[in-house]
């Protein structure tokens, strides 16, 4: 196939991509959209692999059939709750291909390159390396397999800076002689030891961002890859993917009051429990409520926000949040949901895990959708959120998440929160809404709560 | 690779930078995790170069190699990414 038409086919996938996102603004045409992206995707790929420069197939089949299994198994298997850690693995690998292309790309030429072609190819390096070990850190951060709270030690910065003034002087050295490969391997293992190093001083509620983050680095990547081939699909692709991580990355951040250079240096929720969560609050002034107190109140409800947290994901109980949402609806009370934008661990979290659970998504408002009707709420329902419904962010200028948006939950005649035990939230800070006046508390495993209160209703 | 060629390189990325923007900028937040792992996938289009590294080389080396790891890397990506967004957007109902 010509080179012309190769490219003709290439713009049509970058075309598809786009017309797949565009689809994704509404829940009705987003699994059409996704579809569009496929045929995008592998139009793309059929066509590379018709041109000249494709001499041998044994190696691309077994490695699209390797590919394709362990893609599709994880991709059938894992949990709905797992989606952020399932998005964080997906981005390392996308960031791995990147880093291989380049260095593939580095090792098979031995007359070296313009100077652009180089600065690309090191790029598309550099960020595919940091991307790789960044993702795989997020994910064993999220999945508890190193410690979720930050890690610091004294210097830390000056020694990650070290690092970064290294990888542009080992660069640099690769500029002088690109067929060295002993230095391309240097800047690759600097930059991957950068990866993991950037995440660990990072907490593990702060993943969502990170992710984001990552999510936009691995689309950079992709674009200095395609800078370096001269391949406007790979170029065109890059760019969107980098775009909608950076979007996400805002969103999150502001969301937080918090700037992304906070997010990434300030080692947020190292504060010890100890310090900040003073016990000011006495769990004595906290009403405890029992579960038939909770379904006397909501039986007398007319209207009822439920306020999903992480903890709903952590209790898997987005379908007992259903079921009594079910009954609740059917007994004539009316029932929405207010989703925070950090609620849970990645942006619309909780939005995919209630869908999960069947929730018509016209239940589901935003933040800023929702705000001002909580005042005229008879009850909302906090399911393991914390920080994200705390008043302190808008009524303590002393407190860490001052000025973070919060849902007015307080404003409501009754709040029910139901928690897993007195622990402070992510922020290591208390939280009043727990001890105020119309405020009842009901400890415990949330999916076992909510199913006891849904028995207690039937009957 | 000419000057040209370059210049015209970055023009279509800066464009595709506003355009990726304005598309995203519309994609509701219910939708947001869908978004991300969609564009995830299509991120995965690195494969391309990984295919090109595979199957460039007249014999069997260690640039296939690499290319090698690379296709399984992105094709990871790319599939996983696909299916995984499928199986969420499934869900939403109205």
């Amino acid at each position: 196939m010509s080179q012309h038409i190769i490219n003709l086919i290439y713009l049509l996938a970058a075309t598809l991509f786009m017309v797949g996102i565009k689809y994704l603004s509404s829940p009705d045409t987003a699994k059409k959209g996704n579809f569009l992206s496929m045929i995008g995707m592998a139009a793309a790929i059929g066509a590379t692999l018709a041109a000249p420069e494709i001499n041998g197939f044994t190696l691309i089949i077994g490695g699209i059939f390797i590919g394709t299994v362990i893609g599709a198994y994880a991709a059938i298997k894992v949990k709905m709750t797992a989606m952020p850690e399932m998005v964080g693995l997906l981005n390392g690998c996308g960031g791995a291909a990147s880093a291989l292309v380049a260095l593939a790309e580095f090792h098979g030429n031995s007359t070296g390159f313009v100077p652009f072609t180089l600065l690309t190819l090191l790029l598309s390096l550099i960020i595919g390396g940091l991307t790789f070990t960044g993702s795989l850190m997020a994910y064993a951060k999220l999945q508890g397999l190193i410690p979720t709270r930050p890690v610091t030690y004294p210097g830390q910065q000056i020694i990650n800076g070290l690092i970064v003034l290294a990888t542009v002087a080992l660069s640099w050295l690769v500029f002088q002689d690109s067929t060295n490969i002993l230095t391309i391997a240097g800047v690759l293992v600097l930059s991957l030891g950068l990866g993991v190093l950037a995440v660990i001083p990072i907490g593990g509620a702060d993943m969502p961002v990170i992710i984001c983050l990552l999510n936009s680095y691995s689309g950079l990547a992709v674009s200095m890859t395609g800078f370096a081939l001269s391949n406007n699909a790979l170029i065109i692709t890059g760019s969107l993917v980098g775009a909608s991580g950076i979007f996400l990355t805002k969103i999150m951040c502001d969301a937080m009051n918090r700037s992304l250079a906070n997010v990434l240096f300030s080692a947020f929720g190292k504060v010890d429990e100890s310090a900040t969560a003073t016990g000011e609050i006495p769990a004595q002034t906290m009403k405890g409520g029992e579960v038939e107190d909770v379904a006397t109140i909501l039986a007398n409800a007319q209207s009822l926000i439920i306020v999903p947290g992480y903890g709903m994901a952590a209790a898997q109980a987005q379908h007992a949040t259903r079921e009594l949402a079910d009954y609740l609806g059917e007994h004539g009370i009316e029932v929405r949901y207010a989703i925070h934008p950090v609620a849970g661990r990645m942006p619309g979290h909780m939005n995919v895990l209630l869908a999960e659970a069947d929730v018509p998504y016209e239940q589901l408002f935003a933040m800023d959708d929702i705000n001002d009707d909580f005042a005229a709420t008879d009850v909302v329902l906090v399911i393991g959120a914390n920080d994200v419904v705390n008043p302190a962010a808008k009524t303590n200028p002393a407190s860490p998440i001052y000025g973070m948006p919060v849902l007015d939950v307080e404003k409501a005649r009754t709040v029910i929160v139901l928690k897993r035990s007195l622990n402070v939230g992510f922020a290591g800070i208390d939280n009043e809404l727990f001890s105020m006046d119309n405020t009842m508390m009901l400890f415990g495993d949330a999916r076992s709560s909510l199913q006891k209160i849904l028995a207690t209703l039937k009957k | 690779m000419d000057t040209g060629t370059i210049i015209i390189g970055l023009t279509i990325f800066v464009l595709a930078c506003f355009a990726g923007a304005e598309l995203i900028a519309k994609v509701p937040p219910t939708l947001h995790t869908p978004l991300m792992s969609g564009s995830n996938a299509i991120s995965g289009i690195a494969i391309l170069g990984a295919l090109l590294a595979t199957g460039h080389p007249e014999s069997f080396n260690s640039i296939s190699v690499i290319g090698f790891l690379a296709v399984i890397l992105a094709t990871i990506n790319v599939v996983g990414g696909y299916l995984v967004t499928h199986r969420m957007l499934q869900m939403f109902k109205k």
